[in-house]
């Protein structure tokens, strides 16, 4: 079954074409505004997706800034507190969180993984793209025309009368879904249809599998989507009467509607994230995964229950208590699947020979938040507890736990586990982990204190408060500086080593899956030749160490 | 993009009038690319219903919520219009698998006819559906010189929605009915007219000669999305025209 010999030779290329690679094969803008390279493309959605998180972050830091204080630090009025937290949410959420992992990560090394010299569809990707650029513009637009004050999620009546950009955020929305929808479709091709010979279903890296499981939710869910914000437009356009109370529709249908595709959505965000930590733990680790299959077979199930408990959202909204029992009901079983992965991460760390460089501080790092915010959203599936904590801090404390702490973090440990690979140089270690362990404090720092204000009362999207949440306020907010200066130190540290150029090894962690068999950076076309896998995956007993030696040329 | 040194894999033409295709050089057999085309267009036609099941969902919520209204309102679409259209499209349906089949066939005349023909379809159901429409901006059920005023909360009247014969007085909400029917008509019909813009670009392509056996994805692909533009219709109709 395994055999000592690494699939591919990194050194065969040496002799080869010397060291052409994809960011050095063509120059000029147009061959990479116009390129159909799926790395390439990855690498701009990084660049968009990077910015966006900024943003979205400096938002979240003046938001903060603003609480500082009970009657509010910064804003002039309620309005602007509130298109400042909206921009926040609808930022962090549609430009950066569901695209992010997918986009840069998965474009870069899907297809890496599964031995293929692209996606199915290159120009589909390209389209992804710049459908994703044309719903950034798109929401840029909405800010200039007014901004919107509607929360991320459009709730109906508010967003049928508020007098703000409403339907250009929403076309927005509309573009981004398609862009999103049209990546899951790639990638749902690619893997039944450009495995390379030998690489079964049971052999494919984790990330694939996380990746197609996200992809089939991008598929099924996002058009709920995209025809729910198309009715809010068409409902402030010409006032069809679907979400309108006073017309004789009904804002709880949207409800209904709009979480049909965000509670999906919220694993569209998080199972990129999965497919990351399995990689991490296992390479960092040196150990094949504890519980491969049922990790594989997690993320599919997750894909599936995540179907069937939108109903949790809406608590407090008026539905049939009969429907509120199987939902609060169902969500618990979100929490099988999910434990499962968390154990068997744990399963594989364990006697493991752990290095602890910076992507595998934040994977530890993501284990221990993810276990936080995974067990807070058990909590919050219980129908008596919710009622009392809906609309809350606490809620939103449980879902930055799960989306900044565990789905950023580990977008975070992937970037800093690919670097190498994507650009051939190593960042600084030290001040890598310098950066993790400030965005670590800062993160807990900011979301603990909003557990506890959470749990004592304090409603969550409040300009103002009374003054005795002002303690949790203060060390939330500077929780957040920490994280903002954590982050800061990150971007700089990457950036850094673009210039520093310190080259990185051909196999810099001594992975076994085929992204890390090919050379670093990758040629145009990924492999040298065709790759035939003989090895079963994660078989460390295959790695060349002399790999793991040469830098790359 | 393809890549010195990387040989690629050619469908040579069955005859003069076709030229040769070459399969995208990520792809190592033409099965291969007809295959993943194939099922990325089906995922593809799986977010098309998705979309629209979100109409359908609300048709049928307001249905249940409002019964008379559909009722009305029903009555006052012309069935016998409606039948016409649902028969022009299932003809069309079948002119397009003709020409699907006659690009499989490398009959690149036949090809031709049959999608200009799937086109006439198109235009006789958009014309049919203009009628339509002008009938009910005449009653004033749907008034679309109004149809973006803003509404005014005071009077509660909605700008496009007069109802000049009172046809629809005495039930709640009359307008919802003909909102609906608009707004589910109106991006079917939008597809319709997407769907005649593809059938003309690959009428395009099949005049160069480029669709015969070896090769003719678009043209099967876009006979799925014909066939799909088709199957809505068959949904609205006894939906919006008959049930009432």
């Amino acid at each position: 079954m395994t055999t000592n010999v690494p699939v591919i030779d990194v050194h065969a290329e040496a002799h080869g074409s010397g060291s052409t690679h994809y960011l050095n094969c063509s120059k000029g803008f147009w061959s990479w505004a116009g390129t159909l390279d799926h790395k390439r493309i990855g690498l701009m959605y990084l660049i968009g997706t990077g910015v966006a998180f900024l943003a979205g972050g400096l938002f979240a830091l003046l938001v903060r800034l603003h609480l500082w204080q009970p009657d509010g630090l910064l804003f002039k009025d309620n309005v602007q507190y509130n298109q400042i937290f909206t921009l926040h949410g609808a930022f962090m959420v549609f430009l950066f969180v569901i695209p992010a992992i997918p986009g840069s990560l998965g474009n870069m090394v899907l297809p890496l993984m599964l031995g293929a010299k692209d996606v199915a569809l290159p120009r589909l990707n390209l389209l992804s793209f710049y459908l994703w650029v044309t719903g950034a513009v798109l929401a840029a637009l909405a800010i200039i025309l007014g901004g919107f004050d509607t929360g991320w999620t459009f709730y109906a009546p508010y967003s049928l009368y508020t007098d703000q950009a409403v339907v250009t955020i929403g076309l927005a929305v509309f573009v981004l879904g398609f862009s999103s929808i049209f990546t899951g479709l790639n990638f749902i091709v690619t893997v039944h249809k450009l495995r390379a010979p030998g690489l079964t279903w049971f052999r494919m890296p984790l990330f694939v599998w996380a990746l197609y499981a996200t992809s089939i939710l991008q598929v099924l869910a996002t058009p709920v989507l995209g025809i729910t914000v198309l009715l809010v437009a068409f409902e402030r356009l010409y006032h069809i009467g679907i979400f309108d109370p006073r017309l004789g529709g009904d804002p709880v249908l949207f409800e209904h509607f709009f979480w049909f595709y965000s509670h999906p959505a919220v694993y569209i965000m998080v199972l990129p994230a999965f497919g990351i930590i399995s990689e991490l733990v296992s390479v960092h680790s040196r150990k094949p995964l504890f519980g491969y299959k049922l990790i594989a077979f997690s993320s599919l199930a997750i894909a599936i229950i995540s179907f069937l408990v939108w109903g949790h959202h809406m608590f407090t909204s008026g539905q049939s208590t009969y429907a509120m029992f199987a939902f609060s009901f169902l969500t618990f079983f979100v929490a099988i699947p999910t434990a499962i992965k968390e154990f068997s991460w744990v399963a594989t760390v364990w006697k493991g020979s752990i290095a602890l460089n910076a992507p595998m501080l934040y994977t530890l790092a993501f284990l221990i938040i993810f276990a936080i915010g995974g067990l807070t959203g058990v909590i919050l599936g219980s129908l008596n507890v919710d009622i009392h904590l809906h609309d809350t801090y606490f809620v939103v404390a449980h879902f930055h736990y799960v989306m900044m702490g565990s789905i950023a973090l580990a977008f975070f440990a992937g970037l800093h586990h690919w670097w190498p690979k994507m650009f051939g140089v190593m960042y600084d270690e030290t001040m890598a982990k310098i950066a993790c362990g400030l965005i670590f404090v800062g993160f807990n720092a900011t979301f603990i204190p909003q557990f506890i204000m959470g749990s004592r009362g304090m409603p969550r999207r409040y300009a103002t408060y009374v003054p005795e949440y002002q303690p949790y306020h203060m060390a939330s907010t500077i929780g957040a500086m920490i994280l903002g200066v954590g982050v800061a130190v990150m971007v700089f540290c990457f950036v850094a080593s673009l210039f520093q150029r310190k080259k990185a090894m051909q196999n810099q962690w001594g992975g076994v899956t085929l992204d890390w068999l090919t050379p670093t950076p990758p040629p145009l076309e990924n492999f040298a030749e065709a790759p035939t896998v003989t090895n079963e995956v994660y078989d460390y007993s295959t790695l060349d160490y002399k790999a793991m030696q040469t830098p790359v040329r | 993009m393809s890549h010195d040194g990387h040989h690629s894999v050619v469908i040579p033409a069955p005859g003069p009038e076709f030229v040769p295709h070459t399969v995208a050089h990520h792809f190592d057999t033409p099965v291969q690319e007809f295959q993943a085309a194939k099922l990325g267009f089906w995922l593809f036609l799986a977010t098309e219903i998705l979309l629209f099941g979100g109409l359908f969902a609300a048709y049928f919520y307001f249905h249940e919520s409002y019964p008379e209204t559909f009722r009305l309102g029903g009555r006052q679409l012309d069935w016998k219009l409606g039948a016409l259209n649902t028969t022009v499209l299932l003809i069309s349906s079948w002119t397009m698998a003709m020409g699907v089949r006659s690009a499989q066939t490398s009959q690149k005349q036949k090809t031709l006819m049959y999608c200009a023909l799937t086109v006439l379809g198109a235009a006789i159901f958009m014309v049919v559906k203009f009628f339509e429409y002008k009938a009910k901006n005449e009653h004033g059920l749907i008034v679309f010189s109004e149809l973006f005023h803003p509404y005014d909360g005071a009077t509660g009247s909605i700008p496009w929605f007069k109802d000049y014969h009172g046809v629809m007085a005495g039930v709640p909400h009359g307008h919802l009915f003909f909102a609906i029917y608009l707004t589910m008509t109106a991006i079917h019909g939008l597809h319709v007219v997407i769907g005649a813009g593809l059938i003309l670009w690959v009428m395009k392509g099949a005049a160069k000669g480029r669709f015969h056996a070896g090769y003719f994805l678009p043209v099967d692909l876009v006979g799925l999305y014909w066939h799909l533009v088709d199957l809505i219709w068959i949904f609205l109709f006894p939906l919006l025209y008959l049930v009432p």
